[in-house]
């Protein structure tokens, strides 16, 4: 080696110019890089961050892909993140740390809290009207809920209710269908019972399933939907500030709950989401309580199924848990009506293009879409379409809403009924001596 | 406390020195050197903590800028009340419980093991030690395929056997221990391959002479394995007490701290009080008091080991 060799000092300078120079090239396309240098994205940039990973992101991605062919002159950069708290957290941070994203998608629940700390932009203004987003355009019960002490802060996409799927061989087999190939109505105390027996018969496994292990959303979305069925109303009242729960009608929804798992063992005690899932998928269950979400998997598994309203067993009004996505704007001092009208131009073509979404299992909030009669060609996912307005919130409360300590804290506590592992009165006073720590705490909000 | 300085620019190649006598160059060569560390270390782990001990004295919230309205003592007062909290603490303790001894006594007997072994002890050191590297997320996604009631690969086992398998994950009376089997399985290599090197630190010559002199495998095990292993010991375990301590990952993927708040350990709980409901204050004053917990198994550690210090 004739030439002298590379001393350690040039070649630390050499690569740490290279590595500064790569960070300027390439400053103008990546965020991170625009962050570090704090140069912000670029006027064309529209950020959207969403939290949907499932089946209905694929229908989302597709969405935007159209957007992006609509409209080239923007670039829509979409960050999928994880579903829940993380979601959430990540959305109040940006906004307090003044980098929040152009658009993100809220459930209606999470919007009025993140509106009561003031982290959401009112939304006001003949821009809306410009682009179409005004009460007429939405269905009613989800207009409303995306209003937030009468101000409007949310633009709804669509609601999801908590549904039933059922197999179409199984049901058949066991005599539950009509002769077009329905489900027989299942309405009133005894129906759905007798429906999970006959099925049972015929998969000699379990009649039906739902999730209980690791996760409490989900034991918290049949429990409530039974229990305001019942006539309970409202388990939190004064936003958050008093438990209101009935007792004993809420005893009653578990009692019926612990009935068909751990009595009848018309249902498992013990699965979690993806074992649940995967039965129904494998003829081991016939029929599978979730939200409407979970259609893209079944479609995928090619399992022989359709889905329909939770039935109403206690044949009081009809009520059934659901939450809805919506738009919200972070707020943002740099945002001016330039980019609230790509922002809302953005929504806009999102709900333009509602059947798509609806393919999703979700019901559109977008009327000009839920009206015609397209939405009717879409089975099964219209067959559900008119439990939006029976749709029922969870209670208003700062701890409250999708993926929040109210649900965590019931749901654990449902969870364990169903797996016999505590008795009805057990869970409601321990919901009740947990949420009350919640109720008498100052909102941090 | 002698140091050993090898100084470059003196005629003299080595020369014993202490604190007192050692030159301000050599001290700002140090800090140099020391600096890209302390620098992170100050502003990743020092300020953060500072920042939190401040904020728990107040009512911060996630929501909002800044500390907010200021608390006194009232966060610590609300989680020294609260039964949730000691729950979550107990729950931290019973996981350290649960996974230390089997994490050092199997580590032990696979070091010992493989130590003995003729031919092949590299494959035997990649296999005990590679789950460790696996991601904690990885780990969590397989243990809860294992664990899935009716298609698990453990209940399909025990089954086989005869036995009926317990609930592993949603059964309260079981969920903690199958996390904890999780995790001695993931991350057992660590300490093994801490007890393959104290291992081999041992002078061959030692068992030679007692075999000479007729000692069985079980005395040599005992009266020479043993108490030269004593200061790896006593690392592994206050590692180990400390790691299993920080118990969050596993909790957090496999059982979300349930069924019905079972397995719901410390950081759990600051995590389900800072980030879900927001309330930043009252979880630093939680973390602060589980601090007081890891502070206390590492001032255990910090004297024991000074002992030994003395005594060598």
């Amino acid at each position: 080696m004739n030439s002298p060799p590379i001393s350690r000092r040039n070649l630390l300078r050499t690569t740490g110019l290279a590595a500064l120079g790569g960070l300027g090239l390439s400053a103008c396309g990546s965020p991170f890089a625009s962050g570090v240098a704090g140069t912000g994205p670029s006027a064309n940039t529209l950020a959207y961050w969403n939290l949907l990973g499932g089946g209905d992101g694929v229908r989302m991605v597709a969405m935007q892909d159209q957007y992006r062919k609509q409209h080239p002159e923007v670039n829509l950069e979409a960050v999928t993140l994880a579903w829940g708290n993380p979601y959430y957290t990540k959305v109040t941070l940006s906004t307090l740390g003044d980098q929040p994203p152009d658009v993100a998608i809220a459930h209606l629940t999470r919007a009025t809290i993140l509106a009561d700390a003031g982290l959401l932009e009112p939304l006001e203004g003949d821009l809306l009207t410009k682009y179409g987003l005004t009460a007429d355009n939405f269905t009613s019960t989800q207009w409303d809920k995306a209003h937030t002490n009468g101000t409007l802060y949310a633009i709804p996409l669509d609601t999801h209710p908590f549904v039933m799927f059922y197999n179409t061989d199984i049901c058949q087999k066991a005599g539950l269908l009509d002769s077009s190939g329905n489900l027989k109505s299942l309405d009133g105390p005894t129906a759905l019972v007798d429906a999970l027996r006959a099925a049972k018969q015929v998969t000699k496994a379990y009649g039906g399933v739902f999730s209980i292990n690791n996760d409490t959303a989900t034991p918290w979305r049949l429990f409530s939907s039974l229990y305001y069925q019942l006539g309970g109303g409202s388990v939190l009242g004064d936003e958050g500030r008093q438990i209101v729960m009935k007792d004993d009608l809420a005893e009653q929804a578990l009692d019926y709950i612990a009935g068909l798992t751990v009595r009848e063992k018309l249902m498992p005690s013990s699965v979690d989401y993806g074992g649940a899932t995967t039965m129904f998928a494998s003829q081991q269950a016939g029929f599978y309580f979730e939200g409407d979400w979970e259609v893209s998997t079944f479609i995928t598994a090619k399992t022989p199924f359709s889905m329909t309203q939770l039935p109403n067993v206690f044949g009081g009004q009809y009520y059934v848990q659901a939450d809805s996505h919506s738009f919200v704007l972070p707020r943002d001092a740099k945002r001016d009506d330039k980019r609230r009208e790509v922002i809302f131009g953005f929504i806009r073509s999102m709900l333009d293009q509602s059947k798509t979404w609806a393919e999703g299992g979700h019901i559109p909030a977008w009327k000009p879409f839920v009206d015609g009669s397209e939405y009717d060609t879409i089975k099964p996912q219209s067959n559900y379409k008119g439990v939006a307005d029976a749709a029922r919130y969870d209670d208003p409360g700062w701890y409250s809403g999708s993926g929040s300590d109210f649900e965590y804290i019931v749901g654990s506590a449902i969870a364990a009924v169903a797996a016999g592992q505590s008795s009805p009165k057990q869970a409601v006073a321990e919901m009740r001596t947990r949420l009350t720590k919640y109720a008498n705490t100052a909102a941090p909000v | 406390m002698a140091i050993q300085t090898i100084a470059l620019d003196t005629p003299v190649p080595v020369r014993i020195t202490d604190d007192r006598t050692r030159r301000p160059a050599d001290n700002r060569a140090g800090w140099g050197m020391a600096a890209p560390f302390v620098v992170i270390y100050v502003i990743f782990l020092i300020g953060p903590t500072l920042y939190g001990l401040v904020m728990s004295f107040f009512n911060s919230s996630l929501q909002r800028n800044g500390l907010g309205s200021a608390a006194g003592l009232g966060n610590y007062a609300e989680a020294i009340t609260s039964a949730d909290f000691w729950s979550a603490m107990w729950h931290t303790v019973l996981f350290t419980l649960m996974t230390t001894p089997p994490l050092v006594v199997v580590a032990l007997l696979l070091a010992i093991f493989t130590d003995r072994l003729r031919r092949g002890r590299w494959f035997y050191r990649l296999v005990f030690f590679a789950p460790y590297v696996i991601p904690s997320a990885s780990v969590a996604l397989v243990f809860t395929w294992l664990y899935t009631p009716g298609i698990g690969l453990y209940g399909t086992w025990l089954e086989d056997i005869g036995l009926t398998a317990p609930n592993w994950l949603a059964d309260p009376d079981w969920a903690m221990a199958s996390v904890a089997l999780a995790t001695v399985w993931w991350t057992l290599g660590f300490n093994f391959v801490l007890y393959l090197a104290g291992l081999q630190e041992i002078p061959r010559d030692l068992y030679e002479a007692a075999s000479v002199d007729g000692a069985s495998q079980f005395t040599q095990l005992r009266r020479i394995t043993l108490p030269l292993l004593r200061r790896t010991t006593v690392l592994i375990v206050a590692l180990q007490i400390i790691a299993s301590l920080k118990i969050f990952d596993q909790v957090y993927l496999m059982t979300a701290g349930g069924p019905n708040f079972a397995t719901r350990v410390s950081l759990m709980y600051v995590y389900d009080y800072g980030f879900t409901d927001f309330r930043t204050g009252y979880a630093a004053a939680a973390s602060m008091l589980y601090m007081l917990l890891i502070l206390a198994a590492s001032l255990g550690w910090f004297i024991l080991s000074r002992r030994q210090r003395r005594e060598a």
